[in-house]
């Protein structure tokens, strides 16, 4: 059996290593395939702090996402028709500056996962579940009629927004990019459950009565998780748009928020690299049995009952032997 | 706004209603009995609504593809839960959500694979087309009269079976205190598959229904899956009582925002803006009122427990 810290170096390692020898190979594509698979990373490290530490199962965490991928979206239309955005009482202009639509998508996120959290909290389990996939199916019927913004076509950003001193048009830059953001994200992450709000957050999500007894507010210690958990996932979607230049209501379907559960799983919920092992899986997966075969989704399915069934744990579950938390 | 077109709009909220319920109370059976959430109950509308379709294309009787639907949906049913399913009762909630999301993948690309990306169709028989004159001079579709009917007739036979027969009271003893019944020689993992089995045969009887007066096409169960989901958490989870009222709720919500909260918005806006943000919200409005609900009462209108 393999100590998880090691497994967890050799995949930073491995991120690091394959877009740099895919670009002395010229194989762009790679590159492109792999910043994928880091920003999905990272929008499922977001979740992971909801899930995997606050045992809080959202199946509407799509909803971060898409305003990530909006708030990208609708700041650089703006910029790129030069026309201003009518907030009511105020108009300011668009921006295509990155850092600027980094902070706007990662406070509308906050903003709307403390909303979102303080309703749906007030429920469990099922329920939970479901309320969260209600909100999440919420904004993705919103994007659809909301015309502004191309409704259910999407809206095209024709130049990806810049970066000081990058140009985030060569790809192994905009990598750069991600995967900065998807370190800061996971130390975060590492830091957060070290720290005494991270042991509270676990011990709500095995006996949130006990938490209780000992003087502390389970409800509070969940809703500050969600919402950390919904600003990453927030900042993951503005540059998931970036990626592809392209923003539509897909970014808010539930099948993206059962697609984020599945990376957890894959690579082993509540464990620091879960995330980044599942996204990685996935991205492959999908490059791979795609290519194979157009019903790569019947193999998909099959590998995820197969973990679910019988696989406890995950990838990192299966090499450390060790089954890891529950939710 | 004439009073005829309000009335239309009510008997069309009222056919959506009784179809969701269909798919809501097998929903909510096999949660209130076995404590599983089913995300593929929206392959087995798939299910039926194909082999309707099929079964109608290749002999041209709608009761033969109607009786085909129910016999796929129960079979398939039954064999993901005698494969799969069975492995779930005791397991944590998104273990069966992600286990049945995998079932999903499976079922929609295996569909795609036998009949392709295309739609098939599915025609209403003679006999059942055409409008008929309600009192009032109204000309309303038989067809979707029929589907009124059907799901009220299906309603009513739940509540006898569940309040009158042997097998209904085994369930609702099965919901109460799995051990007991099972120490009292009752074959429980039959009881189960017979549960799983009636609930896939009522998603499929939905699916061939609306797939007459709807493209039958993969992925079509979906939508209609997270309604009936929606459906059931408004009722309150394993109330079948709770199904009915919420499934009506939605049909109507969802029916009547959709042609009123434009008209509504026109009231003191624009058209244009008007006619938008009317249409946004009528698409959300059902979602809302679960979020109304879930708010003011945790766990549903008709649940007894989280």
């Amino acid at each position: 059996m393999i100590a998880e810290r090691y497994i967890n170096g050799a995949v930073l390692l491995g991120l690091i290593a394959l877009p740099l020898l895919a670009l002395t190979a010229d194989e762009i594509f790679t590159i492109t395939l792999t910043t994928r698979a880091v920003i999905l990373a990272l929008a499922a490290v977001g979740l992971n702090i909801a899930l995997g530490i606050g045992g809080m199962v959202s199946f509407g965490h799509a909803a971060f996402f898409g305003i990530g991928g909006y708030a990208m979206g609708i700041l650089a239309f703006h910029a790129q028709t030069f026309t201003p955005l009518d907030l009511g009482a105020v108009e300011i202009g668009g921006t295509k500056s990155m850092p600027v639509i980094w902070l706007v998508a990662t406070l509308i996120s906050a903003l709307v996962a403390w909303v979102i959290g303080l309703l749906s909290l007030r429920t469990t389990g099922v329920y939970f579940i479901m309320i969260t996939l209600a909100f999440g199916q919420m904004f993705y019927y919103f994007a659809i009629s909301w015309g502004t913004y191309g409704g259910e076509d999407g809206l095209s950003i024709y130049v990806r927004n810049g970066f000081p001193g990058l140009n985030t048009l060569v790809p192994i830059q905009f990598f750069a990019l991600c995967f900065t953001a998807l370190c800061g994200a996971l130390i975060l992450q590492w830091r957060l459950r070290a720290s005494a709000f991270g042991l509270a957050l676990n011990a709500v999500r095995q006996t949130p009565q006990r938490v209780e007894t000992v003087g502390l507010n389970p409800m509070r210690l969940k809703l500050v998780a969600f919402v950390i958990s919904g600003a990453i996932t927030g900042l993951a979607g503005a540059l998931f748009a970036d990626l592809n230049r392209f923003v539509s209501p897909t970014m808010f379907s539930w099948q993206l928020s059962g697609e984020l559960i599945i990376l957890i799983i894959i690579g082993g919920v509540g464990r620091l690299m879960g995330p980044v092992i599942g996204a990685a899986i996935f991205v492959a997966l999908e490059h791979w049995l795609g290519g194979l075969t157009d019903y790569w989704h019947v193999w998909l399915g099959t590998i995820l009952l197969l973990i679910v069934l019988f696989g406890r744990g995950g990838v990192i579950g299966l090499l450390t032997g060790k089954e890891g938390p529950h939710v | 706004m004439s009073t005829i077109l309000i009335i239309e709009q009510v008997l069309n909220g009222l056919q959506f209603g009784v179809m969701l319920f269909l798919m809501a109370a097998g929903l909510t059976l096999i949660f209130g009995v076995m404590g599983l959430i089913n995300l593929a109950h929206g392959s087995l509308y798939m299910v039926g609504a194909f082999a309707a379709a099929w079964v109608a294309g290749a002999t041209g009787s709608f009761l033969l593809a109607l009786a085909a639907a129910l016999a796929a949906a129960a079979a398939a049913g039954a064999l993901i839960e005698v494969v799969v399913i069975r492995r779930l009762y005791r397991a944590a909630h998104l273990d069966q959500v992600l286990a049945t999301f995998a079932l999903i993948l499976i079922f929609s690309e295996g569909t795609r694979y036998i009949f392709g990306s295309f739609p098939l169709f599915l025609d209403v028989p003679d006999y059942l087309s055409g409008p008929v004159s309600l009192p009032g001079g109204i000309q309303y579709p038989l067809y979707r009269l029929v589907l009124i009917g059907v799901g009220l007739v299906v309603a009513l036979g739940l509540w006898w079976l569940t309040a009158f027969t042997r097998v209904g009271i085994q369930i609702r003893a099965g919901e109460n205190d799995r051990e007991m019944i099972a120490a009292l020689g009752i074959d429980i993992s039959m009881l189960y598959t017979l549960v799983f089995a009636i609930g896939a045969a009522l998603a499929g009887l939905a699916g061939a229904l609306v797939g007459a007066i709807q493209s039958v096409q993969v992925g079509m169960g979906e939508p209609v899956l997270i309604l009936a989901f929606v459906v059931i958490v408004i009722g309150g989870i394993g109330s079948i009582r709770g199904a009915f009222v919420g499934a009506l709720l939605v049909g109507l919500t969802d029916t009547l925002g959709g042609i009123f909260l434009p008209e509504f918005f026109k009231l003191f806006m624009d058209n244009g803006p008007a006619t938008q943000t009317g249409s946004a919200l009528a698409a959300m409005s059902v979602y809302i009122l679960m979020s109304i609900v879930l708010v003011l009462r945790p766990s549903g209108l008709f649940g007894a427990r989280a």
